[in-house]
């Protein structure tokens, strides 16, 4: 192939406004725009109509409060992006937490307990992506499924008892370190790190790309090689790892392992996931849309605290901002696809 | 069109199978039964180097069948393909890829979200070179991009910025995305699947101009269409299948498309017009 036929017409070189209005556009479809514009709106208004709002310990304290949820929805994004869903993301935290708790509290090795945990919620994920995978049913009812049964689990292995936590290597992440008057727990920065590892993988490895494709394409990513069955459970199998961080996590946070704890989490990360800009469609979204999806749930709930507003309102405001959300998405999905 | 005249002598210069060049592809008593249904019975098939050979058959006449086989996605029952002359047998398209068959089907081929530069290397990704790329698996976007665009302008695919997701193309030119793809990494032959059928006139004739293109470089190609006016417009021999297998290849020089229909609809006996390659003519 060393010449071809006829000299191909090369490109004309782009003029700069064109250039200029491609970027524009570019920057346009770029999903975390909206949501970034919608946070930093939020934080203007709570801090101008509230004294409370706009201090560092406050930041600190919505940082604390959104990292379980949010290592949750980052595993929520990765089974989202390729159009799944999962539902039993928080109970399967909760079966991590009790795991590394009971283990403890019977005397057992606090490392030994944690990699106990993550083992079962690295096990439990699987199980998801094989039945997804390998069966071929349907993500919402085999994790509304799985979502049954580990709660059920959960309980069972609790004998429906809590267990406090003394440990501090179980507790590791709630502790942290004081800046500037500021109290940042290593939580926030494992938080910061998984959320940088994922946006790494997502956006500059090959495995990310397929993950985009699979969930935005499935029949020609198929096609051009991929292996899409693996793929997806790779991503399953990734966010059940992601679950037993953030049972780790929040072990830190609120050290008592409670069967009963966080039973709406699952919809609390889809809504993070949402809210920061990804199709429930599969195939469009980031991570760092996520980051920013879970700080204006953390910012809403904080900010209509501190304005005296009654906590079922700030369910309305949530539930709205996840309305609009997939609206946006589906128009800007019709548009594309015209 | 001095492309289009370069096919052409490469195409006259090649005799038929008997001692002429060995076939890029070909296959010999190729059947497939699905249950009761035979939809491939005894079919040959030969595609020639360089040339541009349409495959038309009436609806159910189980050209698809010869095509799946053809590109891995359908295992025959009997029969075998030879590639210059080696006799393979693919388990799936992505072996027949791994061999330099390339396949561009009719719609399915490209993730719309993705970008024009993503899309072209989708499974095939280039990664940095370094600790980058083995370790952290970094894939060298800017080396895509680039390629990316050295493939299009090869081809003469205008399109302003690889870094467009597909889906902001018109049909055309998504479609001439997948042909670009087809040709940066077939090596052996490119398959296409009715590229054309669901595009309008201006929009087909772009993706025709490509295949010209394609076929000028000396990469053959084996050409799935309905359109009688495009087969005879770009084809340097027409295959026609009938009833599961090859019924006669004509050449649209010596032909009408009545003829072809004719053979195509069992309306005229392929020998009676002349037609057939000795290939197909062949005492088995």
């Amino acid at each position: 192939m060393t010449t071809t036929a006829t000299d191909p017409p090369t490109t004309p070189p782009a003029p700069a406004d064109s250039a200029r209005r491609e970027a524009l556009g570019r920057a346009l479809r770029t999903p975390v725009l909206g949501p970034l514009a919608a946070l930093v709106v939020a934080v203007v208004i709570f801090s101008v109509t509230t004294d409370t709002f706009a201090t560092a310990g406050n930041a600190s304290l919505v940082l604390q409060q959104s990292i379980v949820i949010g290592t949750l929805a980052l595993g929520q994004t990765l089974i989202i992006l390729t159009a799944g869903i999962d539902l039993a993301n928080g109970a399967i935290a909760v079966l991590g937490t009790l795991v590394m708790a009971k283990h403890v509290v019977g005397g057992g090795d606090p490392l030994t307990a944690l990699l106990l945990g993550v083992v079962a919620t690295v096990v439990l994920g699987t199980v998801s992506g094989v039945l997804v995978t390998r069966l071929g049913l349907p993500p919402f009812i085999v994790t509304l499924g799985m979502l049954t049964v580990t709660f059920a689990l959960a309980r069972l292995y609790a004998e429906s008892r809590s267990y406090p936590v003394g440990d501090q290597l179980l507790r590791f992440w709630g502790q942290g370190t004081t800046v500037a008057g500021v109290r940042l727990t290593w939580g926030t920065f494992l938080l910061i790190g998984i959320f940088a590892v994922f946006w790494y993988a997502l956006s500059r490895t090959a495995w990310g790309r397929h993950v985009y494709a699979v969930g935005n394409a499935p029949e020609a990513a198929r096609l051009t090689g991929i292996k899409t069955r693996r793929t997806i459970l790779s991503v399953y199998v990734a966010a059940g790892a992601l679950y037993g961080l953030a049972a780790w996590q929040a072990l830190g946070r609120i050290p008592n392992a409670d069967p009963n704890a966080y039973q709406t989490a699952n919809l609390d990360s889809i809504t993070a996931v949402v809210i920061g800009g990804t199709s429930l469609f599969g195939g469009r979204g980031s991570v760092v849309g996520t980051l920013i999806g879970t700080l204006i749930v953390g910012v809403l709930r904080s900010g209509l605290t501190q304005a005296g507003i009654d906590n079922l309102y700030q369910d309305v405001a949530t539930g709205i901002l996840v309305i609009v959300a997939v609206s946006l998405d589906q128009a800007s999905r019709r548009r594309a696809a015209r | 069109m001095s492309e289009r005249e370069r096919g052409r002598r490469q195409s006259t210069a090649a005799p038929g199978p008997s001692g002429g060049p060995t076939p890029v592809l070909e296959a010999r008593g190729l059947s497939k039964s699905y249950g009761h249904v035979e939809a491939m019975v005894d079919a040959d098939f030969d595609l020639l180097p360089g040339e541009v050979l349409a495959v038309v058959g009436d609806n159910g006449a189980g050209k698809s069948t010869l095509i799946k086989a053809l590109s891995g996605a359908v295992a025959p029952d009997r029969g075998e393909i030879r590639l210059d002359g080696e006799r393979v047998s693919f388990r799936s398209p992505i072996e027949a890829r791994a061999r330099g068959i390339e396949t561009v089907y009719q719609d399915l081929a490209v993730a719309p979200a993705l970008d024009i530069a993503s899309n072209l290397f989708l499974g095939r990704e280039i990664r940095r070179s370094g600790v980058l790329g083995s370790v952290f698996r970094m894939v060298d976007a800017a080396a895509m991009r680039a390629e990316a665009q050295h493939q299009l302008d090869a081809l003469g695919v205008r399109i302003p910025d690889v870094r467009q997701p597909v889906e902001s193309l018109s049909g055309g030119q998504r479609q001439s995305v997948a042909v670009a793809r087809a040709a940066a990494f077939g090596t052996r032959l490119v398959i296409m699947d009715e590229p054309t059928a669901a595009l309008g006139v201006r929009e087909s004739g772009m993706v025709l101009d490509l295949i010209r293109r394609i076929s000028a470089r000396g990469l053959p190609v084996v050409l799935i269409s309905h359109n009688m006016p495009q087969v005879f417009d770009i084809a340097d021999r027409i295959h026609v299948h009938r009833l599961g297998r090859r019924a006669a290849v004509l050449n649209p020089r010596d032909h009408t498309m009545n003829d072809v229909v004719a053979v195509m609809t069992g309306a005229a006996d392929p020998e009676s017009l002349g037609g057939g390659t000795p290939a197909a003519r062949e005492p088995r």
